[in-house]
């Protein structure tokens, strides 16, 4: 009897692993299916002529720009222009972000003082600020990283002071009971507490400094990858266009990635389902 | 220890306890009784010093309660560890102020009284709803309290878990420990534990009855005493249910 059970039961043991690792294949490829089926109808319809190639370029075409971008080593120096700027104006605004957004989220009274004035400063359309910072700054570096830490600024502040603001009252009582108050409240409790929403703001922060710096290199410059783009535009060569736009997503998702990363290390103790 | 003096308590314009007096300083455990709403939690806020009282006072050893105190803590009905510190970590924060040698032994004996040394360095996310109530009575317990507030500490526990925690309390209290003022919805649980049970009425919370309990520890539920208690208690909990009883009778 328990031999008949063995045998029926192995056949369908066995071979759980070479199912969970097809399982795990399938969920990698299966978004990858659309994308590629957008990528083949496109390149068709270049190959057969059947669209203008100026218009738009095949997606072989675009890769072959890109790669002859990054071959000869013209692309470097622009990438790494980039890149400064985005640091530079995103560390610049996250810092006074967590330092203005730490103070009116643990003070009622600053908050009274400040916030709404940041929000109405907010309601400002981005770009209607660089010609501002244009006459101010002059047109070159300082204009552009003030335009990216400005925009980098808000949604650090707004998601950092929420998180300190919004802290769990049965934690800080804890707090109170033990008599932990100013500083070891706040390193304590306050700013753990808040560090999820900080990360979530870190994030959507550089997402919008990468957006910035296209609108910034637009303006007018020499350099960079919205120069190059715009170049590209300017000679007629649209799957240079098209290149740096790829490149500009790559970049945006690598930086993404890393504060993702830098993320899920530091908040490790949160008790919440892994997400891929 | 415990000198409460025509205490009221008011949110606005609605009173929520009081006035309400007694004292507090013979009992190992003193467990507080009283409907849902009635000003428990109230007058364990007001002990702690996490709310000011509107009038009256409150004395520990002459005197007066103006905030939280060292020698007074508090386990809540939730655990309320902070998920990012480990055990140890969260234990520790009630001793902050103690020099660093003198903080890790604490740390290491209050771990030791609720059977939790192995997992010192667990974040609450590995632990389980028991094992995280009894973090949160080590960090009640480290600093040595004199006066250990509980609020219905047990209450989210599966019954067998609650009745070890029980012991484990206790155990905990013995002859040394702190004394306890303990709130419960549990009759049973306030009956095996309490050497005095004050039952409220309200809201405003005031005293209905204050009663010694001085049958021998530990204590069998099913001894005739205990169900004497038990239905005193239940006929002040619930009026309602002595006119029910009479007409079945
Ligand atoms: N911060 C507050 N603001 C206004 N009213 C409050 C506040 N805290 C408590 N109350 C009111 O005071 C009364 C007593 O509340 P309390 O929490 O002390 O009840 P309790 O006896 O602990 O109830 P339970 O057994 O359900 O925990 C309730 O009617 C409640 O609505
Ligand atoms: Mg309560």
């Amino acid at each position: 009897m328990s031999e008949l059970i063995l045998k029926l039961v192995r056949p369908l043991a066995a071979p759980a692993w070479p199912y969970a690792l097809a399982h795990r294949a399938a969920a990698i490829v299966r978004p990858l299916i659309f994308p590629a089926l957008i990528l083949a109808v496109w390149q068709g319809l270049g190959s057969f002529s059947l669209i203008d190639p100026v218009l738009l370029p095949t997606p072989t075409k675009v890769l072959g720009a890109l790669y002859e971008m990054v071959i000869s080593g013209y692309l470097n120096p622009h990438l790494a222009i980039s890149f400064q700027r985005v640091l530079l104006g995103f560390a610049a605004g996250s810092a006074v972000a967590i330092v203005i957004g730490a103070l009116t989220g643990y003070s009622t009274w600053w908050r009274s003082i400040i916030d709404p004035t940041i929000h109405a400063i907010r309601t400002i359309p981005g770009l209607a600020w660089i010609p501002m910072f244009i006459l101010w700054l002059g047109i070159d570096e300082g204009s552009k990283v003030v335009l990216i830490a400005k925009a980098s600024f808000f949604p650090t502040y707004l998601n950092f002071m929420s998180g300190i603001a919004r802290a769990d009252r049965k934690l800080i009582e804890v707090g109170q009971v033990y008599r932990l108050r100013g500083v070891r409240l706040i390193t304590k409790v306050l700013l753990p507490h808040s560090l999820p929403f900080l990360f979530v703001g870190l994030r959507q922060s550089m997402g919008v400094a990468w957006l910035v710096v296209v609108a910034a290199e637009l303006m007018g410059a020499s350099s960079g990858i919205g120069y190059v783009l715009l170049d590209g535009e300017m000679t007629g060569r649209a799957q240079i266009v098209m290149a740096c736009m790829i490149v500009f997503a790559l970049c945006g998702k690598t930086t993404d990635l890393i504060i993702a990363r830098i993320a899920q290390r530091v908040l490790s103790w949160q008790d919440t389902v892994e997400k891929e | 220890m415990i000198d409460i003096q025509r205490l009221v308590k008011k949110f606005d314009d609605f009173t929520a306890l009081g006035p309400l007096g007694f004292t507090f300083d013979q009992e190992r455990i003193l467990t507080v009784i009283g409907p849902s709403g009635c000003g428990k939690s109230t007058l364990l806020r007001l002990l702690s010093g996490l709310e000011a009282p509107t009038q009256g006072r409150i004395r520990l050893d002459g005197e007066t309660i103006s905030g939280p105190n060292p020698l007074i803590s508090v386990a809540f009905q939730e655990p309320r560890l902070m998920p990012w510190l480990t055990v140890a970590q969260n234990v520790e924060l009630a001793v902050w102020d103690r020099p660093d040698a003198e903080r890790k032994e604490a740390v290491q004996a209050a771990l030791v009284k609720v059977s939790l040394t192995q997992f010192a360095d667990a974040l609450p996310k590995q632990l389980s709803g028991g094992m995280a109530q009894r973090v949160g009575l080590a960090r009640a317990l480290v600093g040595s309290p004199r006066l250990l507030l509980l609020d219905e500490p047990f209450s989210a526990l599966d019954p067998l878990t609650r009745v070890r925690m029980q012991d484990h309390l206790l155990e905990i209290v013995g002859d040394d420990g702190p004394n306890v003022l303990l709130i419960t919805h549990d009759i049973d649980e306030a009956i095996v534990l309490s050497d005095r049970i004050i039952v409220l009425d309200g809201p405003p919370a005031q005293i209905r009855r204050d009663l010694v309990v001085d049958l021998p520890k530990p204590r069998k539920r099913s001894s005739r005493e205990f169900q004497e208690i038990k239905e005193l208690l239940l006929a002040d909990l619930l009026p309602e249910r002595i006119g029910a009883l009479e007409e079945a009778a």
